[in-house]
């Protein structure tokens, strides 16, 4: 018989979380967001203790937010989706050609057509990934310039302004309830629900599996195709909504609206600790990436840092973050199989 | 729970395999496998590599659909057309190294997709913590199920997978050679476990080419050969010498003739070469005109020396030198410098560039003294290659053809072109006709034997006894990472080839309910 004794992690519950949070790759984003907050405040208190200040602070990111959350469940199962700016610019347009239509559509029907066109789009991308095999990056780089052109096809160079918008559903774009903008509210709720999913439920942890190794999971026989095809859904959908979203912020769309915002979307997530390959990381992190992103490109001015650097500073952030990722993962590793040998 | 009437009838064998076959495109690679397994039993699957042992395994693991044969799983006629079927129909494999999910946690890794739920199909990570906790408490091992599974040695990762069987509640448990990374103490803990999973009534298939762990472990045990069934031994009666005859089995026809060649000095001299984990000790020289052959299992190190010795990998202590001048470790150009060639064993992967045309390919080596100023154009690649194609009779209409739509055969030939065009003192060329037709094998065989008839040093690791014993004018037998025999060519059988190639060094975990092992 082995003569090994058990003797598992014998800290409490509470330690135990206290350890994890500690250690968590969130917590570091979070400071570096409260420092950003702190700092741009401190030169300019109305950066977040103003009425617009406040709330410019919690309503910007919440268009990226849907962004990073649909990107985060697709980067997890190590796939990505590079179409979500198009779909968003789809949706905006579409929501505007909706209310010309009929200018006394409820709020809630342009909500459903903005998250079932997305919805669409995504599983055209998630088909096309899971049947064909192709990898996501060049499927969907493919659809990206496929709708952005059909897009452009349709709208030349028309556009949607604040006329077109009728005026219940600009209001939702600065409406607030207790000073946090309704946007942002539902963007949070987002959040919440895709993160208690991918925490709580069988099927968000086989997107984990299937990211973290697909070779193991098709062995342990999960049904990847299908989950990674609902994660494609979702991320059309959440792009689709956030298509809508834009329009109601900002009451104009065009053929170039959302163009570029994907990278962002996909940055957010890098900066939120999610791995690119697939396997870990959580909602929470992209999220409060996204929120980390939008901040930083506000603050900059203030701090005094010209515009043509913003670029740069997110870029180094982003370079930052991996780096970091990398160090600690390499350091986590050495430290398992050094336990191990000393077994 | 059997019934008494049940207990009357000869109960049904958790696995029953007869006749079974499968083939890939035209090659065959189980012909007719048979295997009959009794619950409560560990029954062993021995034969040499490709005798068709890892094929029967992935059929009965759904990997593989069997072309014929009858395949039944505790007295149903199964036929398994996904991993996912065989895992619920009770099935387990245990892969030498195993597949798991580095980033999820251990618990997770054997839950996954079955997560114990709680109200509202929550997940109940508690239950699943302890549930997983219990599991290994029950093995007798200490793996902290909240741990993320990266990082465990491979025998951890074996028993996540054979906790993951149980709480599966797997009738029949395939260990396809778990004990090739393992240590002593950690044999001797998976053979714990296995016992006690064999007294639980189950059944299990253990596959592996070290005899001292089949007599000490199994009860049964089945030969294989040539993709065929040979026979089934009680383990208490029979030999070490019995099974290795069988396995062998068959003459060593004279297929692979090395005319003899003038043996001149020596070219090669490795010294004391050692590296943690890999290898230990190796000393050896190969002399000009002289073809080596590296022997033994698939594991046993042979690939890892050769690509320590031309500069591939490095090595922890030890020296190479060629023709008196040492070889830098770690440099493979400095290696062709000195006269080295490598044929590696995955010709379409390491030795090809396989988009490539055969001129590209056989010229690759030597561009740098192709070129001119700097650049290389298609004349002078074509110019280089072209003696050396036919010179190999690689049968390729142009120059200009791409490697990858030759054939296996082809493709090999241009791969030693290649290295011929540098003008090599030493060849080092591993398994030269692995998934070469026949016809094909016998042209590079007469290639081999030709270069050693003009003085070429050639060290060749080889899987194929008949090869080996029909080319090599020495055979150098590896097991575990050590050189267990060294036999010149009219001594080398395959008996005594086998014999040192599962020679375990490991120590044999003993334990009161075993019997001896047999010397």
């Amino acid at each position: 018989m082995s003569t090994a004794t058990l003797h598992p992690s014998q800290e409490s519950a509470a330690t135990r979380v206290v350890q994890t949070l500690l250690r968590s790759r969130e917590l570091a984003i979070v400071i570096v967001l409260a420092l950003i907050l702190v700092v741009a405040t401190s030169r300019r208190s109305s950066f977040v203790f103003s009425a617009d200040g406040w709330r410019d602070t919690l309503l910007a990111p919440s268009i990226l937010l849907l962004l990073a959350v649909g990107q985060m469940v697709v980067v997890v199962t190590r796939n990505v989706d590079l179409s979500v700016g198009s779909t968003l610019g789809i949706t905006a347009y579409a929501t505007g050609k909706i209310f010309v239509a009929n200018p006394e559509t409820s709020v809630v029907v342009v909500f459903v057509a903005g998250l079932a066109i997305g919805a669409v789009v995504g599983a055209l991308n998630g088909l096309l990934v899971t049947v064909f095999k192709v990898p996501a990056l060049v499927i969907t780089l493919g659809t990206m310039y496929v709708l952005r052109g059909a897009l452009t096809h349709e709208v030349g160079s028309d556009r949607m302004t604040a006329g077109d918008y009728p005026a219940h559903f600009e209001k939702l774009g600065t409406q607030q309830v207790l000073t946090i903008p309704v946007l942002t509210i539902i963007a949070l709720v987002v959040v919440g629900l895709v993160g208690y999913y991918l925490h709580t439920a069988r099927g968000g942890r086989e997107l984990y599996a299937i990211g973290s190794d697909p070779d193991a999971a098709d062995l342990y026989g999960l049904p990847s195709g299908r989950r990674v095809f609902g994660a494609f859904v979702l991320c059309g959908a959440l792009a689709g909504l956030a298509g809508v979203f834009s329009a109601a912020r900002y009451a104009t769309a065009f053929s170039g609206t959302g163009s570029g915002i994907e990278l962002q979307a996909v940055a957010a997530v890098v900066i939120g600790g999610v791995a690119i390959f697939g396997g870990s990381g959580t909602v929470w992190g992209a999220a409060i990436g996204a929120f980390l992103l939008i901040t930083i490109n506000r603050a900059l001015p203030i701090l005094g840092i010209s515009e043509f650097w913003q670029g740069a500073v997110v870029g180094a952030l982003i370079i930052g973050s991996i780096v970091l990722d990398r160090v600690l993962s390499v350091r986590r590793t050495n430290k398992l199989v050094e336990a191990r040998d000393h077994a | 729970m059997s019934t008494a009437a049940d207990r009357e009838e000869r109960i049904a064998p958790t696995l029953e395999l007869r006749d079974v076959a499968k083939s890939f495109g035209a090659v065959a690679a189980l012909r007719s496998g048979t295997l009959e397994v009794e619950p409560g039993s560990i029954h062993a699957l021995v034969g040499e590599n490709g005798a068709g042992k890892s094929t029967l395994v992935k059929i009965v693991a759904g990997v593989h659909r069997r072309d014929a044969g009858e395949f039944r799983l505790l007295g149903q006629a199964v036929d398994f057309g996904s991993t996912a079927e065989s895992k619920a129909a009770g099935v387990a494999v245990i892969y030498q190294e195993p597949t798991l999910f580095p980033d999820l946690s251990v618990a997770e890794n054997i839950f996954m997709g079955r997560h114990p739920l709680g109200r509202g199909r929550r997940i109940d990570r508690t239950r699943m913590y302890d549930e997983a906790h219990a599991l290994f408490a029950r093995l007798g091992v200490a793996i902290d199920p909240r741990r993320v599974a990266n990082g465990l040695s491979i025998a951890d990762q074996q028993l996540i997978e054979i906790a993951k069987a149980i709480s599966l509640d797997a009738k029949l448990l395939v260990m396809d050679e778990p004990t090739a990374a393992l240590s002593g103490n950690e044999v001797a803990r998976l053979f714990a476990v296995a016992r006690s999973l064999r007294d639980e009534g189950r059944a299990l298939v253990f596959i592996s080419h070290r005899f001292d762990e089949v007599f000490d472990l199994c009860d049964t045990v089945t030969v294989m050969r040539d993709g065929a069934y040979v026979s089934t031994h009680r383990v208490a009666e029979t030999t070490e010498a019995e099974i290795v005859a069988k396995m062998v089995g068959r003459e060593v026809a004279e297929l692979f003739p090395k005319t003899p060649a003038p043996i001149g000095e020596v070219v090669l001299d490795v010294e004391g070469l050692s590296s943690a984990g890999e290898f230990h000790d190796i000393s050896f020289q190969v002399r000009a005109g002289e073809i080596v052959g590296l022997a033994g299992l698939v594991g046993a190190g042979r690939s890892e020396i050769a690509r320590a010795v031309f500069g591939v990998d490095g090595y922890d202590a030890g020296r190479v030198s060629l023709h008196g001048r040492t070889v830098p470790k770690r440099q493979p150009r400095r290696a062709i410098r000195a006269g080295m060639a490598f044929v590696p064993e995955d010709r379409r992967q390491q030795g090809l560039v396989i988009e490539g045309s055969v001129a590209k390919n056989v010229a690759s080596v030597i561009r740098g003294g192709l070129s001119r100023a700097g650049l290389l154009t298609a004349s002078a690649e074509n110019k280089a290659a072209g003696p050396w194609a036919a010179k190999l009779q690689v049968k390729t209409s142009a120059l200009d053809m791409r490697a990858a739509t030759m054939s296996g055969g082809n493709q090999q030939k241009v791969v030693i072109a290649k290295w011929l065009a540098t003008g090599p003192k030493l060849l080092i060329i591993d398994e030269p006709t692995r998934g070469i037709d026949v016809g094909t094998k016998a042209e590079v065989h007469r290639l081999l034997s030709d270069l050693a008839g003009q003085g070429l040093a050639i060290l060749m690791i080889s899987s194929e006894l008949p090869e080996v014993l029909g080319m090599a004018d020495r055979v150098l037998v590896v097991c575990e990472g050590r050189i267990t025999a060294d036999i010149a060519r009219d001594e080398a059988t395959p008996e005594n080839v086998m014999a040192a190639a599962t020679r375990s060094a490991a120590p044999a975990p003993t334990s009161p309910s075993t019997k001896e092992p047999v010397a």
